[in-house]
């Protein structure tokens, strides 16, 4: 018999065994409510400026940087953004709108490079999927304008373009937006990469990029 | 109201003043106490060190023995929680069903003091008359299972010439918990330790609280100490009429 | 797990006890935790509704564990992933040692996980001269000191700055360290950078395995995780078969709780989620295995199998009295803290971990804070009540002073008689016990524990009922 067969075997006979010990009554082995409840809030009634502000300040309260666009200013955004820390090399993602990117720096398509070319960067420019207000999350996934994992992970310096309309008010309709693309790889950034494993103090960036900045294209 | 008493186990034979300071607020409010002398104990001991079949005919005779009770006081949250977090489940599992019959007839009639007071009673305050700095302790029993909340505060607040004085990391276990005081003795002594020195820092005279399982444990450490701090179940403040009576 | 057991709960924590520089670390990182924690779960109005919606899927899930794994096998399958099944931990081990040996790794990179400690996977290895690099931050201050993990999400809080210090300068062979938590920091983000550009193979646990699309997921704040899940041509993902969740969906809400719960964060910095193998994205070649190890036998115990339901966030650990006290070493398992003290004992079928059932008062703080509403209170009681029947099984079980005793209040406590003339024994039997100061000050037995750290007062003279029969004697 395969590990495979044994397991599922025992899983299949440890199950009947419970129910019947459980016997009548409301034990926790038997059967008959697997309706699970979904009271929990699923949308917030929240206007579009107070779900902004709201994602702001969560993004900010986890150390992120903030900078506002209108959707026709996004490459004056980004050389201000970019400019402020002397950054002039920048990886992008293949699908990425030509628009948003600003004469005088030097941005090369990185979708195949490996990690050690992708470390030669200065920092790395993408859109995402959508974005969370009330956890200030950002959700990237591999898709045009994103790129591969790799590409917004390696480079020290993040920033990010989101629009006011990919912005969600909760975790659950997130969910609901990206069932569609459920099975794309898929990463929730909240706040750069941090860790509180030493004494309980927070430290901004381990290993992902240490500084995160999102602009905001605010229609 | 016919008010029975079940003064538990351990008062009964440690605490005599406790189940008497009970007697003597039930009456002054007006109330007539009977006690069944057939009581025993609750169950919990041995329930709670894992002697659950050892428990049942303990279940079962407090079950008997309040059959026909009104409304049963209990100055001890953690045997009421015995009863009404564990009972059901003794009898669910016995598969008798008089027995689950007379157990879900029980528990709406089994109060805490505290509880019986201000919930059952609508009485907050006893005219207690008590002239000390106090601390409250909550026993985790009346905290999470009772959720007993400010009642005790309710009552105390209402007590002649009573400073209360406000105890950190209230909800933080005292170390007590039954057996365990005895199979992790060092563990237990631990969380005691954090705990008397909350009370201490409260500068009170007087810790109290609705369970004396903790305030023996609490003024077993603080006496060993030498400390002056004196410990009396909330029953007993709430009996202490003039100065002097304590 | 292979860690043999030298001393029960009782003993090895009276040894952590002596250890106050551990004990003040401990106590304030729980501290900080559970402070992020409650400030956090505040702000969530539906907090209560998400541990019910919680707790309902992962009971589902229990109750329909073949299926769903089956499910996920398949969905996983279909989009590139290979899953393979590992009864124990040999199993386990071997399956990942014959992948490692067929891409010729001597040396992997690690993303903490429980499971892989609970298989003793890096000892299995080193056997076999492969090393597994651990790459959070937290596992790498454990493996650089040869040291244990102490709790489920940050495993060196037993550990201060400048222990730490001294052991990165000694292990990474560095002249000079700073030792502020931001130096030792990226004194790690600098020794673990080539290691993951350099490693073609990576391990990982799972938070999540979701059956609908055969995703796997991993919650973590350092980016190392999505260094191993990304970088490396190969990858494998060690997951105990509770894992797995119904549906994509059902992620709303475990992403809602368990970072609260775990960290004291809205959302933690990074999760992941994938699916198989994607073209041009992470690895190319994936495995996961689906570990037993005594999960599936636990499900037999209609009381007990709610420990699976577990998603280990360590929210327990953080709030539990005991653990504050003593850490996680003195819980001798790689589950420490009350989830510890329920779940060890079952996977060993109370050959090991028969002690740790009673270390716990049954405060209920973990129950209160539990995402997935693990009545753990209630399991250590039945737990202690297999622990009884099994000692009761014995000759020296049944004739130990523990037993006897409560043979004979079993015997009392059902007579008011009895008990009343128990009482009156008791306060003859005290008399040479009681000091001049009018107190018990020394007990033996199993009672010294007791009069080692209190004193007790003695049996008052006269009993409630005697009061009470005098007084309804004499109106």
């Amino acid at each position: 018999m395969t590990a495979r067969d044994t397991i599922l075997r025992s899983i299949q006979e440890n199950l009947r065994a419970a129910e019947r010990l459980a016997g009548p009554g409301p034990g926790p082995g038997s059967g008959g409510d697997d309706l699970i409840s979904r009271l929990y809030r699923e949308a917030a009634p929240r206007t579009p400026a107070d779900r902004l502000a709201l994602f702001e300040h969560n993004l900010r309260d986890y150390e992120a940087g903030v900078a506002y666009a209108s959707p026709n200013t996004i490459a004056e955004a980004v050389a201000c953004s970019l400019a402020a820390r002397s950054l002039t090399r920048i990886a992008i993602p293949g699908g990425l709108p030509a628009e948003w990117l600003p004469s005088g720096f030097l941005f090369e398509p990185a979708d195949d490079c490996d990690p050690t070319a992708l470390e030669t960067f200065q920092g790395v420019l993408t859109a995402c999927t959508l974005a969370i207000a009330e956890t200030g999350t950002i959700v990237l996934q591999s898709a045009p304008g994103q790129g591969p994992r790799r590409l917004s992970l390696v480079p020290d310096y993040h920033l990010c373009v989101v629009f006011d309309r990919q912005i969600v008010d909760t975790v659950p309709e997130a969910f609901v937006r990206l069932a569609a693309s459920a099975t794309l790889p898929t990463t929730f950034i909240s706040g750069p990469s941090a860790t509180s494993d030493i004494e309980m103090t927070r430290v901004r960036g381990v290993h992902g990029p240490r500084t995160l900045e999102i602009i905001l294209a605010k229609s | 109201m016919r008010i029975s008493l079940f003064i538990t186990c351990y008062n009964d034979a440690l605490f005599p003043a406790t189940g008497q300071a009970v007697v003597r607020v039930l009456e002054r409010l007006g109330h007539t106490i009977d006690f069944n002398s057939a009581q025993t104990c609750c169950g919990q001991m041995h329930w709670n060190t894992g002697y659950l079949r050892e428990a049942v005919p303990i279940i079962r005779h407090f079950v008997s023995t309040f059959r026909d009770a009104e409304t049963i006081c209990i100055p001890s949250s953690s045997c009421v929680a015995m009863i009404r977090d564990h009972y059901p489940k003794a009898a669910r599992e016995s598969g008798d069903p008089d027995f689950i019959a007379d157990v879900d007839a029980l528990l709406p009639r089994v109060f805490e003091f505290s509880e019986l007071l201000v919930n059952r009673l609508g009485v907050e305050d006893v005219g207690a008359t008590f002239p000390h700095r106090v601390t409250y302790h909550a026993s985790c029993h009346s905290l999470r299972s009772l959720r007993l909340g400010d009642i005790p505060f309710r009552l105390l607040r209402q007590v002649r010439s009573l400073t209360l004085c406000d105890l950190e990391g209230l909800d933080q276990c005292c170390g007590f918990g039954g057996t365990f005081a005895i199979k992790n003795a060092d563990v237990s002594s631990a969380m005691l330790a954090d705990k008397t020195r909350c009370v201490f820092n409260t500068g009170a005279e007087v810790c109290t609280a609705v369970d004396n399982s903790c305030l023996m444990h609490l003024y077993g450490a603080l006496h060993r100490q030498r400390t002056p701090l004196r410990t009396a179940h909330l029953a007993e403040i709430l009996a202490s009429e003039a100065e002097g009576a304590s | 797990m292979t860690e043999p057991r030298s001393a029960d709960f009782p003993h090895a924590a009276r040894e952590v006890l002596q250890d106050s520089q551990l004990r003040r670390n401990v106590a304030h990182a729980t501290d900080v935790i559970r402070n992020k924690r409650d400030r956090v779960v505040a702000e969530c109005s539906s907090w209560q509704d998400l541990r019910d919606a919680g707790s309902a899927i992962r009971q589902h899930v229990l109750r329909h564990l073949d299926q769903y794994l089956l499910q996920f096998e398949s969905a996983c399958t279909q989009a590139g992933g290979q899953v393979h099944w590992a009864a124990d931990a040999a199993d386990a081990n071997r399956i990942l040692l014959d992948l490692l040996v067929r891409h010729n790794a001597r040396e992997i990179v690690k993303i903490k996980s429980m499971t892989t400690e609970e298989i003793g996977l890096n000892r299995s290895l080193a056997a076999h001269g492969i090393a597994a690099v651990e790459t959070d931050l937290a596992e790498l201050i454990i493996q650089l000191g040869r040291d244990q993990p102490s709790h489920i999400v940050v495993p060196a809080l037993h550990k201060n700055r400048r222990q730490i210090r001294d052991l990165f300068q000694r292990e990474m062979h560095l002249d000079s360290l700073g030792d502020t938590a931001e130096d030792l920091t990226a004194a790690a983000r600098q020794y673990l950078r080539q290691k993951f550009f350099s490693a073609s193979v990576a391990v990982s646990g799972a938070n999540f395995l979701i059956a609908e699309t055969g995703s796997v997921v991993i919650v973590e704040s350092e980016g190392n995780g999505r260094m191993c899940l990304t970088l490396p041509r190969v990858l494998v993902s060690i997951a105990g078969i509770e894992k797995v969740i119904p549906r994509y969906r059902d992620l709303d809400v475990f992403l809602q709780t368990l970072p609260r719960s775990a960290t004291g964060e809205r959302m933690n910095p990074y999760n992941s989620i994938w699916t198989g193998v994607h073209s041009g994205d992470g690895p190319q070649e994936f495995h996961v295995i689906l570990l037993d190890n005594g999960r599936s036998r636990i499900l037999r115990d209609p009381e007990a199998q709610q420990t699976l339901k577990c998603i280990r966030c360590g929210a327990c650990q953080n709030v539990c009295p005991v653990y504050r006290q003593t850490g996680g070493h003195a819980y001798r398992s790689v589950y420490a803290g009350p989830i510890g003290a329920i779940l060890t004992p079952q996977l060993h079928r109370l050959q090991e971990g028969a002690s740790l059932p009673y270390a716990s008062s049954l405060c209920g703080a973990c129950y209160e804070v539990c995402p997935v509403k693990i009545d753990i209170p209630e399991v250590l009681i039945h737990l202690r009540g297999q622990v009884v029947r099994k000692q009761q099984a014995t000759l020296t079980g049944k004739l130990g002073a523990w037993n006897l005793g409560m043979q004979l209040a079993a015997q009392i406590f059902v007579s008011g008689d009895r008990l009343a003339l128990a009482e009156t024994l008791g306060r003859l039997g005290q008399r040479p016990f009681v000091r001049s100061s009018g107190f018990i000050e020394r007990l033996p037995f199993m009672f010294s524990g007791w009069t080692r750290f209190r004193d007790l007062a003695p049996l008052p003279a006269e009993s409630f009922r005697e009061w009470w029969a005098k007084r309804s004697t004499t109106p």
